[in-house]
């Protein structure tokens, strides 16, 4: 295994420690329990706390700043935080207006969450993102992943919550981004965990993994490698017919890496999917492109779909700074 | 039961998980996302580190810290799961100096109980309850039935092995690998491997005592 590390076990707290040391101005780490918080929190405003396994950087801590969250928890590569440091980043953060959890949908992120608020002396709420497409609901599922789509509701109720949102509009706005959003991912590579050494699942030179999570946990299908327009096709028949959109809708269309795969691809696929949902006769009003939720350094993709309205579109726009996502005035 | 035993069957589960780190990994690679073992170890890791503490400690105690430790270590599914578990077990004991064996039966049912709940999750879902509901079922049966513990371990054994090699030719409905749906038949669950070996691991233990 060749990755850039000292020992499997301190990669983590180095990795945050240089994250830190990078955005000086804006982010502290804590490390009993481990929580990456704003440098100064703001009172009077709904806490907004996200975390997850780490290896999906940015998410969850690059996105810790004004506009976004308050504070994030990383626990070890792919595998959820537990419940102390929730509890520890809750009580720094705290403004007095209650907590909002921001949780993809995964069992442990769930359960781990899901303690966190039952041991939490503070209001709170937990709004669970479910954007992945590719798990169909059928009798063997109990629910669809939480993926790309994260960021997006990270960065609209992150700006309702800077204005001032109580927390039962930060959750409800939460739950509604969450609804008109929807993604798709597929990986050409497996990724290696750093402390298991060796790549979590096989895969033949041409065969790619249909319907991906973001923890190279396999998706729908594998399939024969092919050309990058059938792969658009196949990631977002899905995504359309999940959200059905009716014609003359304003979206958002985010392109995302998974850390393996180069930048210029990513254009090339968001020309290709910008096509598509201009021939479905829908408007592409916002868009991002880039390694946002990552899978270490697998290969592949995934298109997210986010259906836009007025405050939405402002939300997006709203001043955003955070060590991976920066912009307004 | 006693803490010193407590303490035993932590190094004994330790000793027999790290044994078999290859074969909970194999499985865990085919139909999880690769991380069970390092978990579990870790675990391991901050149980012996921990055992010191533990021994002056009733019973009940003992179960409570180890529930605590678990939960703010392990991380991932396991860990609110298990140290689920030990709370309720803690609970169930609470306030014995030693623990008798039909007392254990039922506090290690309401620990496998407090999973089921905390994970929403029941028998035939491709889980460690797979392994444990049954297990818990017998330990009752037979406890209740003063049956011998040399007789008692080989049953519990057995019906160890049996729920987990039966995971093999189900569906997930709940964990990591309900994502893929049919293509998780044909392996056996990480979880369920990885109780059965400690619970091989502390049946060897009593018998050879």
């Amino acid at each position: 295994m060749k990755k850039f590390f000292n020992h499997t076990d301190s990669l983590l707290r180095e990795a945050l420690t240089g994250l830190v040391q990078a955005h000086d101005g804006l982010l502290r780490a804590e490390f009993e329990p481990t929580f990456v918080a704003r440098k100064q929190t703001r009172p009077g405003k709904v806490a907004l706390i996200s975390g997850g396994g780490s290896g999906h950087e940015p998410l969850h801590a690059g996105f810790v700043g004004e506009g976004m969250l308050d504070a994030a928890c990383p626990g070890q590569v792919f595998t959820s935080p537990t419940p102390d440091q929730m509890l520890a980043a809750a009580q720094a953060v705290d403004g007095g207006r209650g907590v909002l959890f921001i949780v993809k949908n995964y069992s442990g992120d769930r359960m781990n969450f899901e303690l966190a608020a039952e041991m939490l002396e503070l209001e709170s709420d937990t709004v669970l993102v479910n954007d992945d497409v590719a798990v169909e609901n059928s009798t063997y599922t109990t629910g669809r992943r939480g993926v790309a789509g994260t960021l997006i509701v990270e960065k609209a109720v992150g700006a309702a919550a800077e204005q001032g949102a109580t927390l039962a509009q930060c959750k409800a706005l939460g739950d509604r981004v969450n609804q008109n959003t929807a993604s798709m991912g597929v990986a050409f590579t497996s990724c290696t965990v750093p402390a298991a050494g060796r790549p979590t699942f096989d895969i033949g030179p041409d065969d790619i993994e249909m319907g991906v999570g973001i923890h190279g946990e396999p998706g729908r299908r594998r399939e024969k490698f092919k050309p990058a327009d059938a792969i658009v096709k196949d990631l977002m028949d899905p995504i359309l017919a999940d959200l059905k959109p009716e014609r003359g809708r304003q979206v958002l269309l985010h392109v995302n890496g998974f850390g393996g795969t180069p930048l210029m691809e990513l254009y090339l696929l968001y020309q290709r999917a910008a096509e598509r949902l201009q021939t479905d006769g829908l408007t592409i009003a916002r868009s991002l492109v880039g390694n946002y939720t990552t899978s270490l350094e697998m290969a592949g993709a995934s298109l997210t779909v986010t259906l836009l309205d007025d405050e939405l579109k402002s939300l997006w726009d709203a001043r955003v700074h955070t060590p991976a996502l920066r912009w307004g005035a | 039961m006693n803490s010193a035993l407590i303490v035993d069957c932590i190094a004994a589960v330790r000793g027999a998980l790290l044994a078999s780190e290859s074969d909970i990994e194999s499985l865990d690679r085919a139909i999880g996302d690769g991380d069970h073992f390092i978990n579990v170890k870790r675990g391991c890791d901050v149980l012996l580190a921990l055992s010191p503490e533990l021994l002056p400690l009733a019973p009940d105690a003992a179960c409570r810290q180890i529930g605590m430790k678990l939960m703010s270590t392990i991380g991932g599914a396991s860990g609110p799961l298990l140290a689920s578990f030990f709370l309720a077990l803690g609970k169930s004991i609470a306030g014995a100096a030693t623990v008798d064996a039909e007392s254990f039966a039922r506090a290690f049912a309401a620990g496998v109980d407090a999973i089921g709940q905390r994970g929403k999750s029941g028998l035939g879902e491709k889980t460690m309850l797979d392994v444990l509901i049954p297990v818990a079922n017998l330990l009752q049966r037979l406890t209740h039935e003063r049956i011998a513990l040399d007789p008692l371990c080989a049953q519990v054994k057995a019906e160890a092995e049996r729920s987990m090699l039966a995971t093999r030719d189900m569906i997930a409905t709940k964990g990591r690998a309900h994502f893929l749906g049919e293509r998780a038949i044909g392996h056996i669950d990480p979880g369920s491997k990885t109780c059965q070996v400690a619970i091989h691991a502390v049946c060897d233990l009593l018998t050879s005592r």
